[in-house]
């Protein structure tokens, strides 16, 4: 579903901070399957995500979306793919505070204009399939750090996308949190949802949940998918 | 274009509930912005209405009034002179004027006098001895029609009025301080001897030939001066835009700080807020969506600041009689008229004000943010 070909990623290209986060990625991630990413810090594994998820384009290489070419797309193009195809759910959660958990798992829905009431409808079923229907007028500030992880992952499911892309989704959260989120994992899955996260936690790694496991180390796979 | 009403809709509602979370930042802004456009327009709709007022008044006035000059003042024009004016053709009809001015140690007031003819104010021939007093004489001196009231006359003669009636209400803009009274009685008051008057008020058949006939009149009678009712106008206008002028430069200090204010405000960008625009643009906005947004920011509070600060001008100015600037606008008097102004409100003066209350501060929403804008979705993932 989704075709890597000799990815390379350079950041601050041809100055003297130059950095090269990935060097010659090829890599093919099937569709309705949980793919994680793992490996240290500064491997690599986050702008990977960011490629898969068109926030950024590569300095060179292709990425492909089923048949398309999707390297080259200008931003336009990109952030229509983007949130699409995409819902993300990110390591810090990135809520907006004073922001109620409807409204914010909302957001990425309104420059779609979708209809008002329908959109109202699909966050209200999303925050009560995640436990949260009673929170929904909470400020996310005041929910817990489960809790505004459910609404994170709301927000990433209000467009329906084909893949949620979760970057260290557990980093956060203690064990029996991180419990509760391989479960809705499971239930993604379930779904026929492609789930790409990135992970060094053995709880998300080890997990039957997660089908593939792609190591990688300063910007290069490493043998051993699991 | 249902999906376009949809997206503003969407971004309408999102704006008011990002508004919402700094609710007393915002609202102080609001009301701040709110007081400035009701300042201002408080100043343009009351000037504006006055030179209405006043165009509505000198509407009915002479078309030309002739004055006779001795060594460069104006002096009294003997009754020779109208006759004189009577031969000009296009002359509709001539009349002697009396009038004078009169202070009144009692209130320290200057009243104007007049000796109407008895068609021109509605009372008919006023008696001898008898007297017409304007609204804000007869409040500062307690008058009620039956009344009696002396003055002493400049030559230190005493004379004794009894009020026979108290001019309009409605006509005090103008007749506030006036005085009407017989010719007999003006004539003796002042000590002008019969066969002199004022001056002399014509009216023209034909208003194109005012110009010309006023060229005629003045090689016929090269010792008079000549005012045209345009030129009256002419000068009221400026009146009123040079007292518009000085309010609005006591309040460009105001105009001057809210407008740091305003610009810090709309353009300075906290940390959050562009760390907010960030997960927007991660989440899937365009840099379009937010700029719509901040759009949609800067026009809801400067809008909702011009229609509130508008309908309270509108209704300080004409239900409240502007009482905030009736010094300075009505003119330096002991004797304010009391009056309502009629309603009027002009197109062009609503656009300007808009313009220039609006227009800079829903800009200096959007440009700062333009930067903020452009940054790479994937900052958030990276930071």
């Amino acid at each position: 579903m989704i075709k890597l070909t000799d990815i390379r990623k350079a950041y601050h290209q041809g100055q003297h901070n130059e950095l090269w986060a990935l060097n010659g990625i090829d890599l093919a991630i099937e569709a309705n399957k949980v793919t994680a990413l793992s490996g240290p810090s500064g491997s690599g594994k986050s702008t990977l995500l960011t490629l898969i998820g068109c926030m950024a384009r590569p300095t060179s290489g292709r990425v492909q979306l089923g048949e398309r070419d999707i390297s080259g797309l200008p931003e336009r193009f990109l952030t229509d793919i983007r949130r699409r195809t995409f819902g993300f759910v990110f390591q810090q959660f990135n809520l907006i505070a004073g922001l109620s958990a409807r409204d914010n798992v909302m957001l990425p829905a309104y420059p779609l204009g979708g209809d008002w009431r329908a959109l109202h409808e699909r966050a209200d079923a999303l925050l009560d399939t995640l436990k949260l229907g009673q929170r929904r007028d909470a400020r996310v500030e005041w929910l817990s750090g489960g809790e505004q992880q459910r609404v994170a992952i709301a927000r990433a499911l209000i467009n329906d996308p084909q893949v949620v892309i979760a970057d260290e989704p557990t980093a956060n959260l203690d064990t029996a949190l991180s419990r509760e989120f391989m479960a809705i994992l499971e239930s993604l899955k379930q779904q026929g949802k492609t789930v790409i996260l990135t992970s060094h936690d053995p709880l998300v790694v080890e997990s039957s949940v997660v089908d593939r496991v792609v190591h990688l180390r300063d910007g290069h796979l490493v043998e051993g998918d699991k | 274009m249902k999906i376009w009403i949809e997206r503003q809709k969407a971004l309408i509602d999102f704006t008011l509930s990002s508004l919402a979370r700094r609710k007393l930042k915002n609202l102080g802004l609001l009301l701040v912005y709110t007081v400035i456009v009701f300042l201002l327009a408080s100043v343009m709709l009351y000037t504006h209405a006055l030179r209405h007022e006043a165009a509505q008044v000198l509407k009915n006035s002479p078309e030309v009034i002739v004055q006779r000059m001795v060594a460069g003042r104006h002096d009294l024009i003997p009754l020779g002179y109208l006759e004189k004016l009577g031969r000009i053709r296009g002359v509709q009809n001539k009349e002697g004027r009396l009038w004078g001015y009169f202070y009144d140690n009692v209130v320290s007031a200057n009243y104007t006098l007049m000796a109407p003819s008895p068609e021109s104010h509605g009372f008919g021939r006023i008696a001898d001895g008898k007297i017409v007093i304007g609204a804000a004489v007869a409040r500062e001196r307690g008058l009620v029609p039956g009344n009696l009231i002396s003055f002493r006359s400049y030559t230190g003669k005493l004379f004794v009025f009894t009020v026979a009636a108290v001019l309009p209400h409605e006509a005090e803009l103008v007749s506030a301080d006036l005085l009407l009274l017989s010719e007999t009685d003006f004539r003796a008051f002042f000590d002008i001897p019969a066969g002199y008057y004022n001056d002399i008020a014509l009216s023209v058949a034909n208003p194109q030939e005012v110009r010309n006939i006023a060229s005629k009149i003045s090689e016929t009678l090269p010792d008079a001066r000549i005012i045209l009712r345009e030129e009256v106008l002419r000068t009221y206008e400026s009146i009123f835009n040079w007292r518009e002028g000085i309010v609005l430069v006591l309040l460009s200090g105001s105009i001057l700080a809210f407008a740091i204010f305003a610009w810090e405000k709309a353009s300075g960008l906290s940390a959050e807020e562009k760390r907010e625009i960030g997960i927007l643009k991660a989440i899937g906005w365009e840099t379009g969506d937010v700029l719509k947004m901040k759009f949609w920011e800067g026009a809801l509070v400067s809008l909702t600041a011009f229609l509130l600060g508008y309908v309270a001008a509108y209704f300080h100015v004409f239900h409240f009689s502007a009482a905030l600037f009736e010094p300075v606008l009505k003119g330096w008097s002991v004797l304010y008229p009391r009056f309502e102004l009629v309603p009027v409100v002009d197109g062009f003066q609503i656009a300007t004000l808009f313009f220039f209350t609006v227009f800079p501060y829903t800009v200096a929403t959007i440009v700062p943010i333009w930067r903020a804008a452009i940054t790479d979705p994937d900052a958030v993932m990276r930071g």
